[in-house]
C-alpha cells in the first residue's frame, strides 16, 4: 500500500471514529465518553465486582467489540498470530499505572481527544503532560530501550483474551444478580447494547486496518517526523468536534466540565504517566486491545494489569472525580512515574543486546 | 550487505533498527521482519530515505531488500 492511500485511509477512518464516538454519546453514553478504554475497563472491573464503586459498573460492550472486531478482521487479513513472551510481567505493571495515571486524569488518551473535541480546556494540561510523557518514552527510545522479542506462541494463548470478550457478552446479556450494574452515575449511561457493541466491533476492525494509535502519533512524529498516525489522531479530533457543534455538544470551557477535574496540574502529571508508560508498551490503552484481538498476549496481559489498575484505583480512593485528585491518588501518581522510569531504566541501560 | 534481524520486536524498534544502521551510508541492507506492522513501517522509512525496497515472504516472516 502506498504511502499516499495509507494517509488517506487512515484519515477516513479517523473521522469515522470520530463521528462514531459523538454519536454513542448522543445515545446514552457518559458526556466526551463515546469512547474511553480506561473508563470502560474500570466499568468492566466495577461490573465484575472487583471494585465497588457503585456508579461505574457496567460491562461496556465497546471494549468487547474493539477486541472482537479487531481479531475478526485480523482472521480475514491472515494477520491473526498468536505471539508472546516479551516481558509479560513488566507489561502488567505498566498496564497498571498507565491506569493510575489515566483514572488521575479521567480518562485515556482517546477519550482525552474526545474531551478537547467537546470543549473540556482541562484536557490541553492532559494533552501537554501526554507529550512530555511520549517524550520521555522516546528518550529512552533512542538509546536502546526494549523489551525484547515476542515469540509463536499456541493458538490459546492469542484466542484467551478474545473468548473472555465473548464471555463478558454472555454476562452483559444474561446479567446474573453477581454482576453489579450502576443505577446512577457515569456508569448507568450508556448508548444500547448492540449499538454499542456495533461502534466497538467497526472502530476495532478500523483500527486494526490502519494501526491507528494515540500514543503512536505522537512518538512517530518526535522519532521520524513520520505524520501517518499523528493524521488519524487529528481526523477524529477534526470529526469529533465538528459532530460535537451540530448535536450541540461544545461547550467550551474549564469548569464544570462532565466527567473532569480542574487541577491542571495532576491532569498533566496524570497525562505524563500515561504517555510516558504507553510508549514503553508500544501503544495506547486502544492498542494494547486490538492487538490483544490479534492474538498479542503479551497486549492481553498489558489488558489485565489495566484491569486491575483500574480495581486498585478504585479499592484505595486512588482516582480522581469531578472533585478533582485524592491524596492518596497523587502518590500512586509520583509512584507510577518512579517504577515506569525504573522500568525505562533497566530496560535501556545493559550490556547484553535484544535475544 | 548489511543483514539485521528484527523478528519479534514490535514497532517502532525495527523502524530505529534500521535508522541506526543507515547511518553507516551503506549501499544495500537486508532485514528480516515478521509481522505486517514492521514490514509497513520499515518500507516507508527506508523509501523517505531513498533506498528502494523489495519484499521477500517466506512462511511468517518477510524479507525486506533495500537498495539505492
Amino acid at each position: 500500500m502506498n504511502d499516499k492511500k495509507e494517509k488517506w485511509t487512515i484519515a477516513l477512518a479517523g473521522l469515522a471514529i470520530g463521528v462514531l464516538a459523538v454519536t454513542l454519546v448522543a445515545f446514552g453514553n457518559p458526556a466526551n465518553m463515546g469512547f474511553c478504554i480506561a473508563c470502560f475497563v474500570r466499568d468492566i472491573a466495577g461490573a465484575l465486582g472487583l471494585h465497588r464503586a457503585a456508579a461505574v459498573q457496567y460491562i461496556r460492550p465497546e471494549i468487547i467489540g474493539l477486541v472482537l472486531g479487531s481479531m475478526i478482521l485480523a482472521l480475514v487479513r491472515r494477520e491473526w498470530a498468536p505471539k508472546g513472551g516479551s516481558a509479560p510481567m513488566t507489561r502488567f505493571v505498566l498496564g497498571f499505572f498507565v491506569m493510575i495515571g489515566c483514572l488521575m486524569f479521567l480518562g485515556c488518551p482517546f477519550r482525552m481527544i474526545l474531551r478537547l473535541a467537546g470543549g473540556d480546556g482541562n484536557a490541553l494540561f492532559g494533552l501537554a503532560g501526554f507529550v512530555l510523557g511520549i517524550v520521555c518514552g522516546v528518550f529512552f527510545l533512542n538509546r536502546g530501550y526494549t523489551l525484547r522479542r515476542t515469540y509463536r506462541l499456541p493458538v490459546t494463548e492469542g484466542a484467551a483474551l478474545p473468548a473472555i470478550m465473548a464471555a463478558l457478552l454472555v454476562l452483559l446479556v444474561a446479567a446474573p444478580s453477581f454482576v453489579f450494574f450502576s443505577t446512577e452515575g457515569p456508569g448507568a449511561r450508556h448508548a444500547p447494547l448492540l449499538l454499542s457493541l456495533a461502534a466497538g466491533l467497526i472502530v476495532g476492525a478500523l483500527a486494526q486496518r490502519t494501526r491507528l494509535c494515540m500514543v503512536g502519533g505522537i512518538r512517530d512524529f518526535v522519532l521520524f517526523r513520520e505524520t501517518k498516525l499523528l493524521l488519524g489522531f487529528g481526523a477524529i479530533l477534526a470529526a469529533a468536534f465538528a459532530a460535537n457543534l451540530v448535536t450541540g455538544s461544545f461547550h467550551p470551557g474549564f469548569a464544570g466540565q462532565p466527567v473532569a477535574h480542574t487541577d491542571g496540574l495532576w491532569n498533566a502529571l496524570g497525562m505524563l504517566l500515561a504517555g510516558f508508560g504507553c510508549v514503553l508498551l508500544g501503544g495506547c490503552p486502544l492498542r494494547q486491545l486490538v492487538l490483544a484481538g490479534e492474538g498479542n498476549a503479551d497486549s492481553a496481559v498489558t489488558v489485565l494489569g489495566l484491569l486491575v489498575g483500574a480495581a486498585f484505583a478504585h479499592n484505595f480512593g486512588l482516582a480522581s472525580s469531578a472533585d478533582g485528585p485524592t491524596a492518596a491518588g497523587r502518590i500512586a501518581v509520583v509512584i507510577g512515574l518512579a517504577v515506569v522510569t525504573a522500568i525505562a531504566c533497566l530496560n535501556t541501560f545493559r550490556k547484553e543486546a535484544a535475544q | 550487505m548489511k543483514q539485521l534481524d528484527a523478528r519479534g520486536l514490535s514497532c517502532p524498534e525495527p523502524v530505529l533498527l534500521i535508522r541506526q544502521a543507515m547511518q553507516s551510508g551503506d549501499a544495500c541492507y537486508e532485514m528480516v521482519v515478521d509481522n505486517h506492522a514492521a514490514r509497513e513501517n520499515v518500507t516507508r522509512y527506508a523509501e523517505h530515505q531513498g533506498y528502494a525496497v523489495t519484499v521477500r515472504q517466506e512462511g511468517s516472516d518477510y524479507t525486506l531488500t533495500m537498495s539505492r
